[in-house]
């Protein structure tokens, strides 16, 4: 039997290598679903790995067998079927709920060899210390993970809102006072290795809930990548307690991983990660602060009839998609109305702002699903100098990211964001359910322009009137 | 070398493969690759699996290592389905152009 250790060893080591690969290839458009096969291919030996190496050498008893085919099959069944089913608008939010499970997972396997520490981990060379460190950390970051992600699934499916007490500053004493339960339960743990447990899952679950909950829904992309980064700690922490060198690697990659993707939005929203967590909804502080404040004077609106028209007119049109396009889930209308626009040979492009939708690239998918072709959605970069030639730019629920004030006025919460310059066209309609200001509570001066109309009214059916305004046209009707 | 100054190792040199391995990654795959990271994060079924094949017949738990087993399975498949799913949109429009 001397030959198990050296296949487990190459199994792990391999698993390892297509798990990197698999990330690395992700990260590129035209290699991404292979990579996302290789890293499934990757978890696949990685169990076997294990499986084989037990069998091999303590041998798995039928009883575990059951109890191990019951779990993956429920558990896997419950994930295929939530993955088919979702609509891609959700993705935020089944992301935060897959990844909530699996930080409960990890809290289950610590909290499991917290309870019955005759199994300890396959390596016993594991100081006692360390073990109980590691469980803590688990458990703790394990907690957080599910009941943050749990939080921030139901907030972003409407199910939860912001009571009011998060919003001030009780909240921070509840946070503290969560962080310093949790530390009386990890001290506990780390003298005796099981006084302290619940109070560490309990007072982990309501700090994890006590962060997540003030935080604003445009705001939680950031927190549910954050939290999956804590997944991957988790996971690596789990790797600590059952003594498990490949649950480390994979763990710490997606931890770090994590974290600079959260750092990538961060960035493209122009908001640091520490205001993020801890300064609440931008929207509450920042109105009052002066600055972007200030009435509209100047506001045009018009009707959908008199934008198909101009539409009609035009030879170069961008579309600006934003957060309200998914929230009305107009991305198929919208497509529709662009086939149609180039059917009369209107140049028809997509602006991408880098936080578009509800998270990085969120938009792309919708996109994508409305079939829209890769090749006309363009980042914010190449776009940007394309504007002063532009007839018509078409902005649909979208509000800060063509803000101009977030280059012109320093004085503005929103200054030095990134935006599109959509004001430079000759022709600007946005698409907006009503003058409410948008996400950060701040002053769109976009809207005051000479050259800017407003049409009001939801996005799907705003773009289903100018499709038919444009069909009565005869614009791209062939002949 | 104990198992625990090796684990350290591995744990700061994957923390620093995963930190350059996302080094670059045009906005439009951001959502895939959080969710296929997501999907990765699930590994922690390794650790569920080792729990039962070690908890012999005990009962509690057994039945906590199949929970967390599924839990974690849940993450994994669930992750890579979804994953797929929207990578799919975008090597379709590849292929048809």
């Amino acid at each position: 039997m001397t030959f198990i250790a050296p296949v487990k060893f190459a199994i792990d080591l391999l698993a390892v290598l297509l798990l990197a690969l698999g990330i690395k290839g992700l990260s590129k458009v035209r290699s991404a679903r292979e990579a996302n096969r290789l890293a499934a291919i990757a978890m696949i030996l990685a169990a076997f790995g294990v499986l084989f190496n037990s069998q091999g050498t303590i041998g798995i008893s039928l009883n575990s067998w059951i109890w191990i085919i019951s779990g993956t099959l429920i558990g896997g069944f419950l994930g295929a079927l939530t993955a088919k089913r979702v609509p891609m608008t959700a993705m935020p939010e089944i992301v935060a709920l897959f990844n909530g499970c699996g930080g409960m997972s990890s809290l289950l396997v610590a909290l499991g060899v917290a309870l019955f520490p005759s199994v300890e981990g396959s390596d016993s060379s594991v100081g006692e210390l360390v073990r109980n460190f590691s469980i803590f950390v688990s458990l703790f970051v394990g907690a957080i993970t599910f009941s943050g992600s749990i939080v921030a699934m139901a907030k972003l499916q409407g199910w939860l809102s912001t009571p009011s007490w998060t919003q001030s500053k009780a909240r921070h004493f509840f946070n503290i006072l969560c962080a310093v339960l949790v530390l009386i339960g990890g001290i506990y743990l780390l003298i005796d290795g099981q006084n302290g447990l619940f109070l560490i899952v309990v007072a982990s679950s309501l700090l994890g809930i006590g962060v997540t909950l003030p935080i604003g829904g445009a705001d939680m992309p950031v927190v549910i990548s954050l939290l999956n980064s804590y997944s991957g700690v988790a996971a690596a922490a789990a790797g600590f307690v059952v003594g498990s060198q490949l649950l480390i690697v994979a763990g710490a990659m997606v931890g770090a991983a994590g974290l600079i993707l959260t750092q990538v939005m961060c960035d493209g929203m122009n908001r640091s990660l520490v205001s993020v967590l801890f300064g609440g909804a931008l929207g509450s502080s920042s109105v009052t602060s002066g600055g972007g404040g200030g009435e509209y004077t100047n506001i045009t609106s018009c009707s959908p009839e008199e934008c198909a028209l101009t539409l009609e007119a035009a030879e170069k049109v961008i579309i600006v998609p934003g957060y309200g396009l998914a929230v009305a889930q107009a991305q198929h209308t919208l497509r529709e109305v662009t086939r149609v626009l180039e059917n009369a040979d209107i140049e028809v492009t997509y602006a991408i702002h880098p936080v578009a939708g509800r998270m990085p690239g969120h938009m792309n998918v919708l996109l994508a699903e409305a079939d829209v072709p890769y090749e006309q959605l363009k980042e914010m970069d190449v776009i940007n100098p394309e504007f002063p030639a532009t007839d018509v730019v078409l902005v649909l629920g979208a509000n800060d990211v063509v803000n101009p004030q977030a280059k012109n006025d320093e004085t503005s919460p929103l200054y030095g964001m990134p935006v599109l310059d959509v004001q430079e066209a000759r022709t600007v309609f946005v698409v907006k359910r009503g003058m409410s200001a948008g996400y950060s509570g701040i002053k769109n001066d976009l809207f005051d322009l000479q050259n800017t109309s407003m049409v009001f009214g939801d996005a799907k059916k705003v773009l289903g009137d100018l499709l038919l305004e444009l069909k009565e046209l005869g614009v791209g009707s062939k002949g | 070398m104990s198992f625990f100054s090796e684990a350290l190792w591995v744990l700061l040199l994957g923390s620093l493969l995963g930190l350059e391995l996302i080094g670059k990654v045009p906005p439009t795959l951001h959502t895939p690759l959080m969710s296929g990271a997501n999907a990765i994060s699930g590994i922690t079924m390794l650790a569920a699996l080792t729990l039962i094949i070690k908890s012999g017949d005990n009962l509690p738990l057994l039945i906590i290592g199949s929970i967390s087993l599924g839990f974690a399975l849940f993450n994994v498949i669930g992750g890579f389905l979804v994953t797929d799913r929207m990578l799919a949109m975008f090597s379709r429009k590849k292929t048809r152009k």
